[in-house]
């Protein structure tokens, strides 16, 4: 009989596991997942299109519940199947509904939750975040019926968020607490652009700001939001888009070692040896996750090691954001702000809304920001992952990948051809400009 | 030669047939011409027998230098603009009061090959015969005066024995201190074609340098800077020992063989140490003297590499020499041949316009002065007629320095860029008092120094005629009507003699007059009977006005005995000295004056680039030639590079005792080590430090006065840049101050080079001020666009502006080291009326755009373009999102594009 594997969580990092293992190893465990939200898989990046209207749920969805059947995998998903036990010592797990399943292997893939503001008026109505299809289905109601919303928080979530409900042909304003949108991924002459950008489609800012309290009407239904410099803006709904917390409660209560999230090795093993923890909610040599890049590793390395091929190890690598946004090409990558020893290299066509920054650490790409032109990300992306010495094609870099490949190619061959020509020429020239 | 062709756009057309403005080929042209844009283009006219057709990159280029953007085209005075008839009075006036005070000898004019004979024969003929002085010397002194000096001293005249199709008819062709490919391409062509369709010819380079023409050589002699005279005593000494001399020739119309040959064998006897002092291998030297004494018909081109020199006569004699001895000249494909630098050299030989001719191949003899004072009529002047030679140029412009002339008039040249020590003669000028300057360009080194600036017609409006390398004479016809106000030479020199009170013998009409006057001078008083002179075109005395206008290509002489011209002289002796016999000359090899020494150990040669004529006033106009070479340039052996750690396409500083310049070093094994390399073009209107004559020593060549400017002891540095940089502009600019800058002309822009030994502040900005615009604000209220690439860790800073509409306005770039990109994508980029986005997106990396175009981003996770996607399901026959991942990676991060996948799929499949 097939070790039984029992998988909690349905979301991106789940499924993604469900695929490799099916790539890999098809028949090598009894499978079952338990998930509670009641579809499939579907693609939870695209839920910002799907609540703009750009695509629909069908186009979301990447595993359909046949797919589990062909599979051979048990699928139990819904909300009374979320998992409210787990027994470390019989080695099984308990639905809400009561529903048992035993494991020799338990995966833990229970994702992330919003983060709420502790602040007086988040229980009220029309108070809402921005997590799932569900959540969707409820700002997609709302935009029918209400005329103003404010979205807390201008990071990728929040702004897809309030581009959705700007689209959907709600008043829009952002919130935010820092002086430019997206400060985490953008420095602040990329947040510029970005602001205008949205703000000419539309969008409001409130920026620099910090929410006091949400007022609420008789109907306990949101009404204002006041901030902290005495300002308040009336608004029918709030969206909470500050942040995500790891979802380790279940894990918690079991007297599984957790910290920020669920602590894991390099093999995603948790302190149980029999259980794995992947995706947003663990905590991997002090770091959590918000972005599906590295969830996809983990998925990889996982399954490397639950068909016991067992030589995988995860490793963090900077990853890449973007803005899902129709129009709004946005990358950003790595350390973006750079620090004293760094060098920086600046493109700028503004009439084009086009900004590059790539920051350099002894002749090493340490991070990048491009916005308005967004091609040569990946090249960036590579540069960083592959620690390359950009000292041969630095002058060509921010010209991107095929230049560079292109100069590389030309130097090498007139290096070949000019071997004794070299030798004539002595060293270059000592000279500098002043910075 | 004046046809109407009809087009279907309306506007007429007209061809004309012309003559080319450039080199001494003399190539003949056919312009179409369109008057109601005032263009012409041009071709090779194929039936002129200098060129058969064929034009060279210069020639092909004559149409693209007729525009008005840079021409003089008012009078001016110390500035103002005023009549003809102020500027006229002003220069009689001024001429008269200096001759008054000072007498003829303090006034001159120095005019050039690029005159017109009419031109060039009034001009003569107020200076010598009416004015009084011989002060009348040309630009031909430092081209030419070493052939004319060592042919007068051979043949009793300055004849060219032979002609073009010598060339074509001989078996060895050694071409000497010529880089005919590049400064005479059509010859030159003419040679190639004739080796290709006959194999046995062999071609023999003399040449310091590897050249272009070294291509069709079957042996380059790669010799060292003035060792000529070596060389062709040597092949003297070895006819004799090897019995290949013609002994009939010799007995009957040479004399003083004897002393020839024993100086040639005492001095370059022995083979062994001949070589060494030449600088080549003894076999080198032998296979030429052996190809030479076994080859009956041999033709020897020399050309500035022998002239330019303080031996240079020595050198021209030496050659002639060795043709005399052997009986190789006047006979179809033999001779010696001296090959001409500019269009009218000739030209203006024959009229006299050199300081030590009179006229017409007249030199300052009593019996001539009296027969020309006859001729001109000048018996009733109060002044005499000039009695004795005039200064010759380096001596002209030292006389203006030492304050001893104190008036001059300068034709259609720019000494303050060709002469030696040209600093010196730019000093000169600015002392003074009456500097005329007739010249087409508005802004020339010389034009900057007139205190009158008098607006010439230019190539396309001139009409008369020019003398090419082999003495044919061509009519140079108007394409169109004078510009603005500019006029002839001929007409001016006229307006300023009548004013001067000699009106009666300049009341020429036209070109026609003149010609007639000419032609009938070159016959007056020259009888077979008594000594002739060898220039006599007397048989066009009294054509007809339409006859000179249809004058078709024809070689003097032209007279009664020979109506059709004539191809050759000397066959049978009958050279223009007292007893008619050739003379012999016994030569001593001398080295050139100034040696290399310590401090200045290196021997600078200069010399023409291909796409280039002179100082650059007319070819730097046409984008197309500046395209070849576009900076001055020192060539320096890899070895003299390595021992002074220079590096390829670095800037070097060239110096002498006399001057200095800037140039683009290029290291190469063409130069011998030692010896350097640069080019003779760039001016100050072109370039901050380009200009080689600067550096140039004022030696001159005893009897011919013609400058050594190939060969001045110098020293090379390297230049301490900062920065180097470039500028592209639309529209031109004022210089930045930088110790160098090269302007060059493109299409649709111009380019400055830029470097300098102190840094720049605030690049970005530093550029927006070279460009006259005060900040990024500036410009922005111009509605220019502003891109802008900056790499402040290895200090690279680029610019670019574009307007509202996209099209590209200018663009800089520096950078600490002289690692910039090639120039050539960015200045096409200013052709376009906008620039695409790929183009725009790569303009300041200064390639084209890299790779294949992608198409809009459709994976952002790993930047996947649509065409590629495209091209892949096409190719590869995809039918899944998860078939495009795997080949693409396109979809497999994020999946937010999946949909898009599958919708390509299926655009693709249907």
């Amino acid at each position: 009989m097939k070790p039984k594997l029992v998988l909690i969580g349905n979301g991106m990092a789940g499924a993604k596991l469900l695929e490799e293992l099916m790539a890999t190893c098809p028949d090598k465990y009894a499978i079952t997942v338990f998930g509670n939200e009641p579809y499939g898989n579907y693609n939870r990046i695209m839920l910002s299109p799907l609540l703009s209207g750009e695509k629909t749920l069908k186009e979301i969805m990447t595993l359909d519940r046949p797919w589990y059947k062909e599979h051979g995998i048990t699928l139990h998903v819904g909300a009374d199947k979320a998992i409210t036990g787990l027994d470390r010592v019989n080695k099984c797990v308990t639905t809400e509904n009561g529903l048992k399943a035993d494991y020799d292997r338990l995966i833990i893939a229970t994702g992330s939750k919003p983060f709420i503001l502790p602040i007086e008026g988040k229980q009220l109505n029309g108070v809402m975040s921005f997590r799932d299809i569900s959540d969707v289905e409820k700002m997609l109601s709302a935009a029918k019926q209400y005329k103003k919303a404010v979205v807390i928080g201008a990071g990728l979530l929040g702004l897809e968020a309030a581009m959705g409900l700007c689209g959907r042909g709600m008043d829009v304003t952002v919130v935010h607490s820092n002086v430019v949108p997206l400060n985490r991924q953008l420095d602040i002459e990329a947040g510029e652009l970005l602001q205008h950008e949205l703000q000419a489609r539309g969008l409001n800012f409130k920026m620099n700001a910090q929410t006091q309290h949400i007022e609420g009407d008789d109907n306990g239904h949101v009404s204002r939001i006041h901030f902290k410099d005495g300002s308040s803006l009336q608004t029918d709904i709030v969206i909470m888009a500050i942040g995500i917390r790891p979802n380790m409660q279940l894990a918690q209560d079991a007297g599984i070692h957790c910290e920020k999230g669920i602590v894991v090795s390099d093999t995603l093993q948790t302190y149980d040896p029999t259980i794995y923890a992947l995706g947003e909610c663990i905590q991997h040599r002090g770091g959590t996750f918000g972005l599906v890049a590295p969830l996809y590793d983990q998925a990889r390395v996982l399954t490397n090691h639950l068909s016991e091929h067992g030589v995988a190890q995860y490793q963090t690598l900077p990853s890449a954001t973007k803005l899902k946004v129709t129009g709004i090409n946005l990358f950003s990558v790595g350390n973006i702000n750079g620090d004293d020893q760094c060098e920086f290299l600046y493109y700028r066509d503004k009439q084009q809304g086009i900004y590059k920054k790539l920051i350099l650490k002894n002749n090493y790409l340490v991070g990048a920001v491009l916005y308005g032109e967004t091609q040569e990300g990946a090249f960036y992306n590579e540069l960083l992952d592959n620690k390359t010495d950009l000292t041969p094609i630095r002058p060509y870099l921010m010209f991107g990948r095929a230049l560079c490949n292109e100069k590389s190619a030309d130097e090498k061959s007139a290096d070949d051809k000019s071997a004794k020509e070299k030798s004539a020429a002595a060293q270059p020239l000592e000279v500098s400009v002043e910075k | 030669m004046n046809e109407i062709i009809t087009t279907s756009s309306n506007s007429t057309l007209r061809t004309q047939h012309t003559t080319c403005a450039y080199c001494g080929v003399g190539c003949g042209v056919e312009a179409t011409i369109n008057d109601d844009t005032r263009t012409a283009t041009v071709k090779g006219l194929t039936s002129h027998p200098s060129n058969y057709g064929r034009l060279c990159s210069k020639g092909s280029a004559l149409a693209h230098t007729t525009g008005l953007n840079e021409r003089l085209l008012q009078p001016e005075i110390n500035g103002e603009t005023v009549s003809w008839d102020s500027a006229l009075d002003h220069i009689s006036a001024g001429f008269k009061n200096v001759i008054a005070q000072h007498g003829p000898d303090a006034v001159a004019f120095y005019a050039s090959g690029q005159l017109l004979s009419e031109d060039y024969y009034v001009a003569n003929k107020l200076m010598k015969g009416f004015i009084g002085s011989g002060n009348m010397d040309t630009n031909s002194r430092l081209c030419m005066s070493s052939s004319v000096v060592g042919h007068k001293r051979a043949f009793g005249t300055d004849t060219v024995p032979g002609c073009y199709e010598d060339f074509e008819n001989a078996e060895l062709i050694i071409l000497v201190g010529s880089n005919t490919a590049w400064c005479h391409p059509v010859l030159f062509q003419r040679i190639k074609l004739h080796k290709e369709n006959n194999p046995n010819v062999k071609v023999i380079v003399i040449d310091p340098r590897v050249t272009a023409t070294c291509d069709i050589s079957d042996l380059h002699l790669k010799v060292n800077l003035g060792t000529d005279v070596w060389l062709f005593n040597g092949l003297l000494s070895y006819l004799a020992e090897h019995q290949h001399l013609d002994h009939e020739y010799i007995n009957n119309y040479c004399q003083g063989f004897d002393e020839a040959l024993n100086m040639a064998q005492q001095s370059c006897g022995d083979t062994a140490k001949n070589a060494d002092a030449v600088g080549i291998s003894e076999d080198d030297l032998t296979s030429f003297y052996s190809w030479f004494a076994n080859t009956k018909k041999v033709v020897t081109l020399y050309s500035q590499g022998v002239n330019q020199s303080s031996s240079g006569t020595d050198k021209v004699n030496s050659i002639i020499n060795a043709h005399l001895a052997t009986g190789r000249i006047g006979r179809v494909g033999c001779g010696p041949f001296s090959m001409t630098g500019q269009p009218n050299a000739m030209g203006g030989r024959d009229v006299g316009g050199l300081a030590n001719t009179l006229a017409a191949h007249m030199d300052f003899t009593t019996d001539n002065i009296e027969r020309v004072s006859r001729f001109w009529q000048t018996d009733n002047l109060p002044t005499n007629m000039a009695q004795k030679p005039g200064l010759m140029a380096v001596d002209l412009f030292d006389a203006i320095d030492e304050g001893k002339i104190k008036a001059v008039w300068i034709m259609a040249t720019n000494p303050v860029v060709s002469m030696p020590n040209a600093d010196k003669v730019k000093k000169a000028l600015e002392k003074c008092e009456l500097v005329v300057v007739s010249d087409c360009i508005a802004n020339t080194d010389t034009v900057a120094l007139a205190t009158v600036k008098l607006p010439a017609i230019g190539w396309s409006e001139k009409d008369g005629t020019v003398t090419n390398s082999e003495r044919r004479i061509s009519r140079q016809r108007a394409l169109f009507p004078p510009a603005g106000n500019a006029k002839a030479d001929w007409w001016m020199i006229c307006q300023v003699a009548k004013r001067m009170g000699y009106g009666s013998a300049f009341n020429f009409n036209e070109p026609a007059d003149i010609f007639r006057e000419h032609a009938a001078l070159s016959g007056f008083e020259n009888e077979p009977s008594g000594r002739r002179r060898d220039f006599d075109i007397s048989y066009l005395k009294n054509i007809s006005s339409q006859q000179y206008q249809d004058l078709n290509p024809i070689q003097w002489p032209v007279t009664v005995q020979n109506p059709e011209g004539l191809a050759r002289f000397f066959e049978k002796g009958q050279f223009y000295t007292p007893n008619q016999r050739a003379n012999f000359l016994a030569l001593t090899p001398k080295l050139p004056k100034h040696l290399p020494n310590k401090e200045y150990p290196l021997a600078l040669n200069s010399g023409r680039i291909r796409d280039q004529w002179h100082t650059m006033s007319r070819t730097a106009l046409a984008p197309q030639l500046n395209q070849h070479i576009s900076e001055p340039f020192v060539q320096m052996h890899m070895d003299d590079a390595r021992a002074r750690n220079l590096s390829d396409q670095q800037l070097v500083q060239v110096r002498s005792r006399w001057g200095l310049m800037l140039g683009r070093l290029n290291i190469t094994e063409d130069v011998k080590s030692g010896d350097i390399f640069a080019p003779m073009h760039w001016t100050s209107q072109l370039s901050k430090a380009g200009r080689i004559n600067s550096a140039v020593n004022p030696v001159v060549d005893e009897h011919s006065k013609q400058p050594e400017s190939k060969h001045t002891p110098v020293q090379v540095s390297s230049y301490q840049a900062k920065w180097h940089g470039f500028v592209f502009s639309r529209h031109a600019f004022k210089w930045p101050n930088c110790d160098y800058v090269v302007e060059v002309k493109g299409v649709q822009h111009t380019r400055y080079e830029l470097a300098h030994t102190q840094s720049i502040k605030d690049p970005i900005t530093q550029m927006l001020n070279w460009l006259d615009i005060p900040n990024e604000a500036a410009a922005k209220a111009q509605r220019l666009e502003i891109l802008s690439f900056q790499d402040a860790g290895t200090g690279v800073y680029r610019l670019a502006l574009l307007n509202q509409q996209g099209q590209l306005q200018a663009a800089a770039f520096i950078t600490p080291n002289a690692q910039l990109p090639e120039r050539t994508w960015l200045g096409m980029q200013f052709a376009k009326d906008n620039l695409e986005k790929r183009a725009r997106l790569a303009l300041l990396s200064g390639y084209a755009p890299a790779g294949e175009d992608i198409g809009p981003i459709v994976c952002a996770c790993f930047s996947v373009g649509q065409k590629t996607i495209e091209k892949a399901i096409n190719e590869q026959g995809l039918t899944s999102a998860a078939e495009v991942g795997a080949c693409l990676k396109a979809g497999t991060n994020c999946g937010s594009c999946i949909p898009e996948l599958k919708q390509l799929i299926v655009s693709c499949n249907s």
